[in-house]
């Protein structure tokens, strides 16, 4: 024991060991998480780029016009959205500490992501029976690229939200699940605001020519 | 700008006694909400706009859409990811400032590049381009 403390203990009071400033475990994880998604935000922008130089490379196929379902790809949009303001509802219940309601939200939020996977393995299985899969065009390999990729993210996450929903379930809401919540729903928040790129830029852009 | 309600805000500070410089995370009802409708509001007009045929301007719409898309972007962040200038003390912002600025480079340098490589190749119709190996 330094003489610092011991003149403490003779003071009677409790030794500094600790900085007496506040500190906040998950404030260095939702930094370093927020890091990783801004590293994946340049992943999806080289794909965007690839996509903005080759998606006009149709190599005598078809063109965006000829594939795109824009009535399929408006309820698949509105599927993500939906998905969003209903994990929002979980956090808004996590933080009331209603274990049921974030279980419920975080299912409903779950299965609006498995609506939305689906619709697009429809989407691809479709284009691949019309022959126009990745190997066709330029244009149609810079798509699934950046789509699927999306989708491999989106997976991911609805992945992740089961093993979250079983964490709470068996711990409840402890600070380490707390925390793990908030990364999903960063994850989550992140992955709808690619998808704007995704419907504006491929679809729409696409489809207008 | 703050989008929390000061009665939630106190409920939840006097819940865990500490919530300085720590609002990543955190929203209202009323945010969620906000962010939601505005989110419908901005996705509903693009896809008004093409499916429709409502403009006769090509380069018109697609102005309208890359901008909206852009709005609906910050609205995401701002109402869905809560960023703000404050919270891990900037270094949120920091990073997705840089973040914008990498994003920015890699588009415009790749756009920028290929098409004077494009326009520089020799002209090729779509049988020869059919007829390549």
């Amino acid at each position: 024991m330094t003489e610092f403390h011991q003149r403490a203990l003779d003071k009677g009071q409790a030794p500094a060991f600790y900085l007496t400033e506040e500190h906040h475990p998950e404030g260095s994880t939702m930094l370093g998480f927020w890091l990783y998604l801004m590293s994946d935000c340049l992943i999806f922008a080289v794909l965007f780029a690839t996509h903005a130089v080759l998606g006009r490379n149709y190599a005598a196929g078809p063109s965006p016009a000829d594939l795109f379902d824009l009535p399929l790809v408006a309820v698949n949009t509105s599927m993500l959205l939906f998905s969003s303001i209903t994990y929002g509802f979980a956090m808004l219940a996590m933080e009331r500490y209603e274990k049921k309601a974030t279980l419920a939200w975080m299912a409903v939020t779950a299965l609006f992501g498995i609506a939305f996977v689906g619709l697009e393995l429809y989407e691809f299985a479709h284009l691949l029976h019309e022959g126009a899969g990745p190997q066709r065009s330029a244009f149609l390999s810079s798509f699934f690229t950046l789509v699927g990729t999306h989708g491999l993210h989106v997976t991911a996450g609805i992945v992740w939200m089961f093993v979250l929903m079983a964490q709470v379930a068996k711990r409840g809401l402890i600070p380490e699940n707390k925390r793990r919540l908030m990364c999903l729903s960063m994850f989550w928040h992140f992955l709808d605001v690619v998808w704007i790129g995704v419907f504006s830029f491929v679809y729409l852009m696409g489809v207008l020519g | 700008m703050s989008t929390h309600a000061p009665s939630h805000e106190d409920a939840f500070e006097a819940h865990h006694g500490h919530s300085h410089g720590h609002d990543a995370g955190h929203g209202t009802l009323k945010s969620y909400a906000t962010g939601f409708v505005l989110s419908v509001i901005l996705t509903a007009i693009p896809f008004w706009l093409v499916m429709a045929d409502v403009l006769d301007s090509a380069v018109l719409t697609a102005a309208i859409i890359m901008a909206l898309g852009a709005v609906q972007i910050v609205v995401h962040m701002i109402f869905f990811l809560h960023m703000n200038t404050r919270s891990e003390g900037g270094w949120t912002m920091m990073a997705l400032i840089f973040t914008i600025l990498l994003v920015a480079i890699a588009l415009s340098g790749s756009l920028w590049v290929m098409h004077h490589l494009n326009t520089n190749m020799m002209p090729m119709s779509p049988e020869m381009m059919k007829n390549m190996p």
